[in-house]
């Protein structure tokens, strides 16, 4: 035994924390079995809403599906979803898809009691019709405006940049923004900024009354915000080494 | 340029039928040829609430199969001349309605009619979809309580973005009715306040009709509760209807009713 591996012993400063943490991942659930429509629907899906699938982190539900599905019939599908910037990350099943999930090298998850809801994507404010000769609007960064309501069900994302809502945020509803977010109006669903890992990204409302707020993965539920003192009030949200700040704007 | 007004909610049992028979008729009472077509298929209430069950021979369905032409399908009202009512089918094929067969039928109600007032099934899905798709106006039927406006939220997302106007770039005109408020249960804490709901949904408020003895008993009798022009019910329903016009009517029915003395000692509900 060496000298060091004595000292690194003694060294019982963590190497890692381990956190139960919580992730809203979008589930991909399969009806049946059919590469040809399946690419067609989700070319269409992402088309509607083509920020919303950049880089996003999937679960393939096979619970549902009423027909078999082998290695090569999942590997194809697989493969479509990652060409649409879909990351599948696991399969959902009962056990007998263990060893479907093995061959893929994805984890399997239990058909648990998940609360899930159907996702819709907002109609965004219509761009204008571009006019040959005039001037497009200054470009905002690749941010997001949206000046209706955000409601139940609906998710808004702002991928690399910006989200602006000038209208009231409702529980059940979800913004995500790769950048700050930005709520004229009470937030009273879940608000996720710096969803890429950007530790600089901050959260401004008119009135807290969020499920979640989250920066850069570090989250507060509605149960710990409501001890703030800024509940239901104007609030500015940053990122302060590992805990989320609340100051009064 | 007839108008097309859903009935909608997300959640069952709140009050859409009744709703739309109330608002169906008091549009008809003020002049306007209306048609309600009830989109509840395989449950058919709108005919029993109307008091025209009997005279049901052809339906929605029959008219989209074009087994019927709509002079045979429509059943006009007893009381007034300018009412009818489209019933639904009692067929339990859920996809007996197709967006292509609604929208044919919508268009050649649209030729004849003032409004097309549509009674939505409840839930947010295919039924309820069609229902709403083609719509100009919304009334989103909403009562006092936390799951029904979260339902109401959801369906007023969908409104905004699966309709054919918000496909097209427009907006439904939405509206809200409040409907079965108790003001005790509100005083008590057990239900949310019209400024709860109205802050939370953040849409115009149409009106708000209180919980009523004078409803059940309308149905039971066949005879749309606004036609009870004594009830507190059927003039909540009234107002709501002016306002629909876009007449400005102070709400009423909020507050609660101070009890007298005799009633405070006996209990009298
Ligand atoms: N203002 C009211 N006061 C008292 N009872 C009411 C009131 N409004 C509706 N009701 C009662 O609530 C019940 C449901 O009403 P109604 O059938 O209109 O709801 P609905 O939303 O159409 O239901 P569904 O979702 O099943 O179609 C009925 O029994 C009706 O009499
Ligand atoms: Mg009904």
């Amino acid at each position: 035994m060496t000298a060091d591996t004595t000292l690194d012993l003694l060294d019982n400063d963590p190497v890692f924390n381990l956190k139960g943490g919580m992730l809203t991942m979008t589930v991909v659930e399969l009806a049946r079995l059919s590469q040809d429509h399946f690419a067609r629907q989700l070319a269409e899906k992402v088309e509607q809403a083509p920020n919303f699938f950049v880089d996003t982190p999937v679960v393939i539900a096979l619970d549902k599906l009423t027909d078999r599905i082998d290695a090569a019939a999942l590997k194809g599908l697989l493969e479509i979803c990652r060409q649409h910037g879909l990351q599948p990350v696991a399969l959902r099943g009962g056990e007998s898809f263990r060893p479907l999930a093995q061959s893929a090298g994805m984890v399997l998850v239990p058909v648990g009691r998940q609360r899930e809801k159907s996702i819709e994507t907002p109609a965004l404010r219509p761009e204008p019709a571009p006019v040959a000769q005039a001037p497009r609007a200054a470009p905002s960064g690749g941010g997001k405006l949206i000046t209706e309501p955000v409601r139940s069900g609906q998710q808004v994302y702002a991928r690399g940049g910006d989200l602006i809502v000038m209208a009231p945020v409702s529980a059940g509803a979800e913004l995500l923004a790769d950048g700050h977010i930005h709520v004229y109006g009470p937030l009273r669903g879940r608000a996720l900024a710096g969803v890429q890992g950007n530790t600089e990204a901050r959260i401004f409302c008119q009135n807290l009354e969020a499920e979640l707020v989250s920066i850069a993965g570090h989250y507060k539920v509605a149960e710990d915000l409501r001890k703030e003192k800024q509940w239901k009030q104007a609030v500015h949200i940053s990122l302060d080494g590992d805990s989320l700040k609340m100051t009064a704007l | 340029m007839a108008k097309i007004i859903v009935v909608t909610s997300g959640k069952g049992g709140v009050g859409k039928t009744t709703t739309s028979a109330a608002i169906g008729t008091g549009l008809a009472l003020r002049g306007f040829k209306t048609v309600i077509v009830d989109f509840d298929v395989g449950l058919r209430n709108l005919d029993l609430i109307m008091g025209c069950e009997r005279r049901v021979v052809y339906d929605f369905v029959n008219l989209i199969n074009g087994d019927s032409n709509l002079n045979q399908t429509l059943i006009k009202d007893k009381r007034s001349d300018m009412l009818f009512i489209l019933p639904a089918s009692q067929t339990r094929d859920k996809d007996a309605l197709t967006p292509e067969g609604v929208e044919r039928v919508l268009n050649e109600l649209k030729e004849t009619f003032d409004y097309i007032v549509c009674d939505s099934p409840a839930g947010i899905e295919k039924g309820a979809h069609l229902a709403m798709y083609f719509a100009d106006e919304a009334v989103v039927v909403t009562n006092p309580e936390v799951s029904s406006v979260r339902d109401s939220d959801r369906m007023l997302g969908l409104l905004s973005s699966k309709s054919r106007r918000a496909e097209n770039g427009e907006k439904i005109k939405e509206h809200l009715l409040l409907t079965r408020y108790n003001p005790e249960r509100v005083e008590n804490g057990e239900m949310l306040s019209v400024s709860d709901v109205e802050d939370i949904l953040s849409i115009p408020l149409l009106g708000v009709i209180p919980e009523s003895q004078a409803v059940l008993k309308a149905s039971n009798q066949g005879v749309p509760v606004i036609m009870d022009d004594k009830s507190d019910a059927g003039q909540a329903y009234a107002d709501a209807v002016e306002r629909l016009l876009g007449k400005d009517m102070p709400h009423r029915f909020l507050e609660l009713q101070k009890k007298g003395l005799l009633q405070r000692l006996f209990g009298g509900r």
